[in-house]
């Protein structure tokens, strides 16, 4: 087997020897540009309220991870070792990564929560209908009186079938 | 509220359905044959045909949808509208035709005997054994194979939607974490493990009517991948967070 020891070394040395301490000039003028426009966004969404304030925290602390680490040098260089990357860029790009994994992550949870929500509702409506079309049926009388009634007390429906 | 009533209502049929309007009144004549003194539901999952005009026009109670939630939802919605009926015995069966509701008697006659759940088999009697495709056929035996031993009692149609239960196994699937799509082996397990007594009766399931089967393509893979989750996690699972669904069985049972 030919030894590819030296050309891999070719090829690392020089990405290796010149890795940058901290992102490169305008790198960062676009890191920082993209993190305080996050920012802005997600401050207009809370105000015109479309986005929840529950929701807008992850994105805010976002915005402000990415504005620290692209001023601050060390700590990108810090987080860079931290997940063997050679660039700076792919420090941050990685930590991107994991925090859209982690938002989608707790979108999941959250469906799954308004997912049950919804069944429960959903099938408490089927029984409240059938309930109130059984009052109807029983009481006779006009509709609406009888309707009136049903949202009157919702309770003597439940005993009623009891 | 006492007398006859109670004998009138003391057995409950459930029927889920979804766009079933053209075979669904059949089913429940038949029903009506074999159970003439039973009340019966039919779960209306939103569908988009006259299901539910259909069902009502045959007799029976509607409770409808308000759009599709899946089959393990709307039997659960039966289980809660039994709950708030009188009853003693439950029967659930599918309204595409394909379970017979003539064995309706023999599946009330085992829970008579002693057991507090009933399953329908099709592979019990040889000769009622339908002709599937062999991956069916190899899954089918796998989970009857689990379920059996994880029972204690021999099971061979662990995914039988026939069923008949008594009020307490009712009262425990209306909690909070009966799946809503497919229920059945970690369904039987959860209640094995909870000391419900089994039993199976031959039925014979006839060719559907139409429609289509819910155990196909991919949802055979997606299915599963949820048994085995469902099975492997069953021992240290919590159980479910959610109080509505409990809250809503206790208004019932109360």
């Amino acid at each position: 087997m030919p030894s590819f020891g030296p050309i891999l070394q070719e090829l690392q040395g020089p990405a290796l020897r010149e890795a940058v301490d901290g992102l490169p000039g305008h790198q960062k003028t676009v890191a920082i540009v993209l993190s305080i426009a996050m920012f802005l966004v997600v401050v207009e969404l809370v105000r015109k309220r479309k986005l929840r304030e529950e929701y807008s925290l992850v994105w805010m602390l976002t915005a402000f991870a990415l504005l620290v680490l692209a001023i601050q040098h060390r700590l990108l260089n810090v987080v860079r070792d931290l997940v063997g990357a050679v660039e700076s860029t792919s420090a941050l790009f990685f930590g991107a990564l994991v925090f859209l994994m982690l938002l989608s992550l707790q979108f999941s949870v959250r469906l799954s929560k308004l997912t049950f929500r919804n069944r429960t509702l959903s099938q408490r409506v089927a029984l409240l209908e059938d309930e109130i079309d059984n009052l109807r049926a029983g009481r006779g009388g006009s509709d609406r009186a009888a309707s009136d009634r049903a949202a009157a007390e919702p309770r003597d429906g439940d005993a009623g079938a009891a | 509220m006492s007398g006859p009533r109670d004998l009138i209502q003391s057995v409950v049929v459930i029927v889920p359905a979804r766009n079933e309007a053209d075979r669904i009144g059949a089913v429940l004549d038949a029903v009506r044959r074999a159970a003439p003194a039973a009340r019966i539901a039919v779960i209306d999952d939103g569908s988009e045909d006259d299901t539910g005009a259909v069902a009502r026009a045959h007799g029976a109670q509607v409770l409808r949808h308000p759009f599709t939630l899946g089959y393990g939802a709307a039997l659960q919605t039966g289980y809660h509208w039994a709950l708030r009926q009188r009853f003693t015995r439950l029967v659930q069966l599918d309204a595409d035709g394909q379970h017979d509701p003539a064995s309706i008697p023999s599946l009330l006659a085992a829970l008579d005997a002693g057991a507090q759940l009933v399953l329908g088999s099709r592979y019990l009697d040889p000769a009622t054994t339908p002709r599937t495709s062999f991956a069916r056929r190899m899954g089918s035996r796998f989970f009857a194979f689990v379920v059996s031993r994880w029972t204690g009692t021999r099971i061979t149609d662990p995914t039988s939607g026939y069923q008949a239960m008594d009020r307490r196994v009712v009262e425990r699937l209306a909690l909070d974490d009966f799946p809503e799509d497919f229920p059945d082996s970690d369904v039987l397990i959860a209640l094995a493990r909870e000391g419900v007594r089994f039993a199976e009766v031959p039925v014979q399931m006839r060719e559907r009517l139409g429609g289509v089967s819910m155990h196909r393509g991919g949802r055979i893979a997606y299915y599963a991948y949820k048994m085995a989750l469902t099975l492997s996690l069953l021992p240290v699972r919590r159980s479910s967070p959610f109080r509505a669904g409990r809250e809503l069985a206790r208004a019932g049972a109360d």
